[in-house]
């Protein structure tokens, strides 16, 4: 089943077109990845799939539905969740509550149940925090839940991001270099959570990344991007033997 | 920290707000035993209730700089709109119903413009990457204060006149009588402001903000603050959190103009108490306390109103002393050296116990033990 459908996505910034005619089909459980040189329009392809950008062409559609030009949160309440290059976490709050903000949309109470400390108040967030805890231990941060997520070494910011994207429960989730800064070791502590992620969570992965040790590791399906094209799209292993994607990386 | 155990996590934010409430609790003890006591000196009598204003102002100025990360400089803006509001309803309503309750109602009437005011600035602004709603905000309150002076309202047996040229102009009938008047503002408010209801007051700010801070709601709106991209992307509506924090803000500065109103007998809007000079310093007193810090605000505001008067005996040299004491306040607060030295002090001396931070660790403790366990 084709869980994200893409086709024909198309936008220019002034007289660049920094995507062009993109097109994707990710199916559901697939770890897809997205690679090209620096500057190829991978981060513009997350940002017009999450509605930071709106697209002048084209269609995004997540599985039956057409998300095309729907604001960010909206975009996630559908059902898309995500990372970013340069981490941003919310770092004066807690490990703890970055995960509860992700959790926000699916525990409710309202505000004056919060001022007034009504009995909803303790007993939502009892749950959300046992579901944070839950998520934070997958990660193995639930040591670090109390900490401020500024104090976190580097590789544990990255997970804790993907934690708090987990946390709105998405049917997609997009990963933006996940290993950038990371030494091989935290890269291959990095492949066994993602693998875990899809297995654990049943969960389909589009991932953006530089490292192709990561990349032929455990991506199913590969596209590369170059000035904003596909250059070519199919199989990791077929993808990553094709003399035009080796021009592209290492040139003529 | 790492040793910290689960019960201490647990408590610590509720702990520091404990001590919060606390600090306000002892605070009033005291002054009660100074006041029956005959201790107080008129001066610092009369300064009581302005000092309990000046808190609230402070402690919701900091839910706007401190919690949202927006720069507001119009607060006394909300609170003249309070005021008048507030005024206005005592005024008309003197004598039509019991006092206490007259003076409560007023209290929601200035909360409700003053929060409304809020939204209705928020609503364009709040939308805006950037300072715009400094900006705005300082305007805001410009305009606020000369609108009320050229605002006149009246009444007689056929109901309200409004105007906004001058009393004669209301064209009030023989039994008429002028509730607003211009630049001369509203007289004869009745005189209900105490310590006790300042005090109350203050309670219940705290009570509503610390509440609100360590919620579902206070973790949006402190999500927007930390990165607002990325609190779009987990699905947080910014627009409406922003406007829930700024409004809240709003509407205790104009329950603090409606207690001003009604400590004193008349009320005008001046560049002394409404205008952006006011706006600054109860910004100076939240940044002087520490952006987010609420605990800090209502220190540095008591501390910052009473040292003009503690300092009068030095006459010529009152503001010399007063402008090295708050430059000395800051680099005591945010220096990093000195951020430094008070954490060697708190963990030598008051080890377990770290300053709160945002809402950080606030982890219930059957979850955390529960996390240990599970490892």
């Amino acid at each position: 089943m084709t869980l994200l459908d893409v086709k024909n996505l198309t936008i220019s910034f002034g007289g660049l077109r920094a995507v062009d005619d993109f097109k994707l089909s990710i199916k559901q459980g697939q770890l897809y990845g997205l690679i090209g040189p620096n500057g190829a329009g991978k981060t513009t392809v997350f940002n017009l799939l999450t509605g930071v950008y709106k697209p002048n062409e084209g269609i995004i559609k997540l599985g039956d539905r057409d998300i095309t030009g729907l604001k960010t949160i909206e975009i996630n309440k559908a059902g898309i969740a995500r990372t970013f290059q340069n981490i941003r976490l919310f770092k004066e709050l807690s490990v703890l509550d970055n995960v509860k903000v992700g959790l926000h949309n699916h525990h409710h109470y309202n505000t004056l149940e919060g001022i007034f400390r009504l009995p909803k108040y303790f007993r939502v967030e009892k749950e959300m925090d046992e579901k944070a805890m839950e998520l934070l231990k997958v990660f193995d941060l639930d040591k670090e839940a109390g900490y401020q997520a500024a104090n976190l070494p580097y590789g544990k910011q990255r997970k804790l991001e993907i934690a708090r994207a987990l946390a709105t429960e998405p049917k997609l989730l997009l990963l933006d270099e996940p290993a950038a800064g990371m030494n091989p070791n935290e890269t291959g502590e990095l492949m066994d959570t993602i693998r875990f992620v899809q297995k654990e969570f049943g969960m389909t992965i589009l991932l953006i990344e530089h490292d192709m040790k990561l990349v032929s590791g455990i991506c199913e399906e590969l596209t590369v991007l170059n000035f904003g094209r596909i250059l070519t799209q199919g199989k990791t292993a077929d993808v990553l033997n094709d003399p035009q994607v080796i021009t592209a990386y290492l040139g003529e | 920290m790492g040793k910290m155990n689960s019960k201490l996590k647990f408590s610590k934010t509720t702990k520091s707000n404990m001590i919060t409430y606390l600090i306000v609790a002892v605070a009033f003890v005291a002054v009660k035993i100074l006041l029956a006591g005959g201790h107080m000196s008129s001066l610092m009598e009369g300064l009581l209730v302005p000092l309990c204003i000046y808190v609230m102002l402070a402690v919701s100025l900091n839910l706007t700089v401190g919690i949202l990360g927006e720069l507001s400089l119009g607060h006394a803006g909300f609170m003249c709109v309070g005021a008048f509001a507030g005024a206005f309803f005592s005024k008309c309503m003197k004598g039509a119903m019991p006092d206490g309750l007259r003076f409560l109602i007023a209290m929601v009437i200035g909360a409700a413009v003053a929060g409304a005011f809020g939204i209705l600035i928020g609503i364009p602004v709040l939308r805006l990457k950037g300072d715009y709603l400094a900006i705005v905000t300082l305007a805001f309150g410009e305009i606020i204060k000369n609108l009320v002076n050229v605002l006149y309202i009246g009444r007689d047996g056929e109901g309200f006149h409004f105007s906004m040229k001058d009393s004669i102009s209301l064209h009030l009938g023989e039994d008429g009588e002028v509730l607003i008047n211009g630049a001369q503002g509203i007289t004869g408010t009745p005189h209900d402001a105490s310590f006790t209801v300042g005090i109350i007051l203050i309670l219940i700010s705290l009570f509503v903000i610390l509440n609100l801070i360590n919620s579902r709601d206070g973790r949006a709106i402190m999500s927007i603050r930390d990165n607002r991209i990325a609190a779009e992307s987990v699905g947080i509506n910014i627009t409406k959190y922003k406007l829930m924090a700024f409004s809240i803000s709003a509407a205790i500065a104009g329950v603090a103009g409606v207690l001003y109103a009604h400590n004193l007998s008349t009320l005008t809007a001046l560049p002394k108490n409404f205008g952006y000079n006011m706006s600054i310093m109860i910004l100076v007193y939240v940044v002087l306390g520490g952006i987010g810090n609420i605990r800090g605000s209502i220190i540095s505001a008591v501390i910052l109103t009473l040292l003009p008067e503690l300092l009068r005996g030095l006459s010529d040299y009152r503001m010399l002393i007063y402008a090295v004491i708050l430059i000395v306040m800051m680099l005591f607060n945010w220096s990093p050296k000195a951020i430094d030295w008070k954490e060697r002090v708190r963990e030598k001396y008051f080890s377990g116990w770290k300053g709160r931070k945002g809402a950080a660790g606030q982890v219930s403790e059957g979850v955390l033990s529960k996390g240990k366990g599970g490892k």
